[in-house]
């Protein structure tokens, strides 16, 4: 089922997945923060506004499916699977542990509602694509999304999913491109330029729409576009901010991955706790 | 003769009619002949381009939503171009994609190195849940299509680009299972285990033996991982020496796996045929066969090494 949140709820639902990553990377003793506070906002607005899915029952099979390509933003996935009810909040806290579900990367195998694994990047643009043709082989009408890394569109997987899309007009298929414009080695622009993204992808045959990544209007009005569009997928270029929310981690790629320390928490959380 | 990759190409177009999988290949339908089935289950064929990685992660899509894949290509575009694809997407989720690798070893003949995987076994072999199939003829490459169908779980079948000899008639039936290894022929100085064009192989091998009063007991290894443990141990008890012949390299292949197992549990010299570490080349089949050895006479020469 579609939840229907309102504009004011999804920004509590995005912000209580940041303070759930900073909880489960601080607990797990390591994890990728930037990357998962960029992409809040587009969880809140896939579970809790667009994705029809059942937390009761994570495997029906005609339900919408979400691919996190960029797999190390699990943190994020995870949090909002467990504000969605998938499971309990307090298995957040076993992140990374030796007995927990929750993996680095995400793990279909080990966690409720994680349509696929991925962690490699490039890989899981692919199986989305997948995924999304298979729907319409089989003549089912879910709708596949997916959440790109800015620097894992440097994968050449990425371009061979990202023609296969567009030959076989994929229009149950939607990416979301989390451009913060970091990468672990520094900026995206000066490392190796993904740009400009919006001719790449209209040249793959691909619908692009540009979205403030951390705005939950611009955000619903461009999956709303999504739908709406036909005969093509759709890329919805996100500008965001890398460590979003944290102002601390807010666009420094050492926040990339690494750990919390106590004193960090408590920084963290008096912000996102207000 | 038919090749296995012809077999393949049958077998699917047959199987097709009793289970409903899903067919990729990547622009080499005519080669790996899932072209058969293509023509006859269109809407369930996909060609997607020369790009393995992304077959693999579209086949990887397709079974996570529940259905079975066999996604085809040649060996090397396989286990070795998409060797990370087939690791994370498919094998570590354990997915149901069958990956139908044709022209494995150097005897595809003339398109050299590049072209001729030579350690897709041993890649294959290494990845932790991994089926590994390679049949001999006709029969049993329909047997271990047909098995990885019934497998719930990822698995790479390994197919020759030769017309081989039929192994599996005149009264000798193919009772393939994975995990097991099929006796062909018996004996009791020398046991000689191979895979796939090497079977035949070892069969004239065994004949030739005999001519000179040995007797080769002849063992078809098509399921290599997981490997009949309890057929290689009770035959190295039984004839104290052991030749592996295959169209791989004897590093990690075939050589790789038998030997593992004898030293674990019932240590006897053993011999490797195959490629000795090197990568293949330009020329006939024929030629290529006695440039890498890998004749009945070698195996006959390997064979008397132990006698």
């Amino acid at each position: 089922m579609r939840l229907e949140y309102s504009a004011e709820e999804l920004k509590k639902v995005a912000n209580d997945i940041r303070i759930d990553v900073v909880e489960s990377i601080h607990c797990g003793g390591s994890g990728h923060p930037g990357g998962s506070l960029s992409i809040a906002e587009m969880m809140a607005v896939l579970y809790f506004h667009e994705m029809n899915v059942d937390e009761k029952n994570p495997k029906w099979e005609d339900r919408d499916r979400f691919v996190l390509s960029k797999g190390h933003a699990a943190p994020a996935y995870y949090a909002a699977l467990a504000e969605r009810g998938y499971f309990d909040k307090e298995v957040l806290k076993t992140l990374r542990h030796i007995d927990s579900i929750l993996q680095g990367h995400p793990d279909m195998k080990k966690v409720p509602g994680v349509d696929m694994s991925t962690g490699s990047l490039g890989q899981g643009i692919s199986a989305a694509a997948g995924m999304a043709h298979y729907a319409k082989r089989a003549g089912k009408d879910f709708r596949v999304y997916a959440i790109l890394g800015d620097g894992e569109i440097q994968e050449g997987q990425v371009w061979e999913a990202a023609m296969s899309a567009g030959h076989f007009k994929l229009d149950n298929l939607t990416a979301f491109l989390d451009n913060n414009d970091l990468q672990i080695d520094g900026h995206v622009s000066e490392e190796m330029s993904i740009y400009p993204v919006r001719e790449k992808f209209e040249a793959f045959g691909w619908n692009v729409v540009e979205a403030d990544g951390h705005d939950i209007e611009e955000l619903e009005a461009a999956l709303e576009q999504a739908r709406s569009c036909k005969g093509r997928p759709t890329l919805i270029w996100c500008k965001t901010v890398k460590g979003k929310g944290v102002s601390f981690m807010e666009n420094q790629a050492g926040w990339h991955g690494g750990s919390i320390n106590d004193e960090q928490y408590e920084t963290a959380m008096k912000e996102l706790k207000g | 003769m038919n090749s296995t990759r012809e077999a393949y190409g049958q077998a699917l177009a047959e199987l097709g009619e009793k289970y409903s999988f899903y067919v990729f290949d990547a622009d080499l339908s005519k080669a790996t002949q899932t072209v058969h089935f293509a023509k006859k289950f269109p809407e369930r064929f996909t060609n997607m381009g020369i790009a393995e990685a992304n077959m693999m992660g579209y086949a990887a899509g397709y079974a996570a939503c529940g259905a079975t894949v066999f996604a085809s290509t040649f060996a090397e575009f396989a286990a070795g171009r998409a060797y990370d694809q087939i690791r994370n997407s498919i094998a570590y989720p354990h997915l149901n994609v069958k990956i139908g690798a044709t022209h494995g070893g150097v005897l595809i003949g003339a398109d050299g190195g590049s072209h001729q995987c030579v350690e897709d076994i041993a890649l294959m072999r290494a990845v932790p849940g991994m089926v590994v199939l390679c049949p001999a003829d006709t029969a049993e490459t329909k047997a271990c299509v047909e098995a990885a169908i019934q497998y719930d779980g990822p698995v790479y079948l390994r197919f020759g680009r030769l017309g081989t000899p039929e192994i599996y008639e005149n009264g000798l039936t193919c009772s393939f299972s994975i995990g097991k290894g099929s006796v062909i022929k018996d004996g009791t100085d020398v046991t000689l285990i191979a895979v796939g064009d090497l079977v035949s192989r070892a069969r004239t091998a065994a004949e030739l033996l005999e001519k000179e009063g040995v007797s080769a007991a002849v063992i078809d290894m098509a399921s290599i991982k997981p490997i009949d443990e309890e057929l290689i141990v009770k035959y190295a008890q039984k004839t104290g020496r052991i030749v592996t012949a295959e169209d791989h390299n004897v590093c990690g292949g075939l050589g790789g796996a038998v030997s593992e197992v004898l030293a674990k549990k019932c240590p006897v010299r053993q011999e490797m045929v195959g490629i000795q570490d090197q990568f293949g080349r330009s020329g006939t089949p024929e030629d290529l066969a006695e440039y890498y050895g890998l004749t009945a006479e070698k195996i006959v020469e390997a064979a008397k090494r132990l006698l």
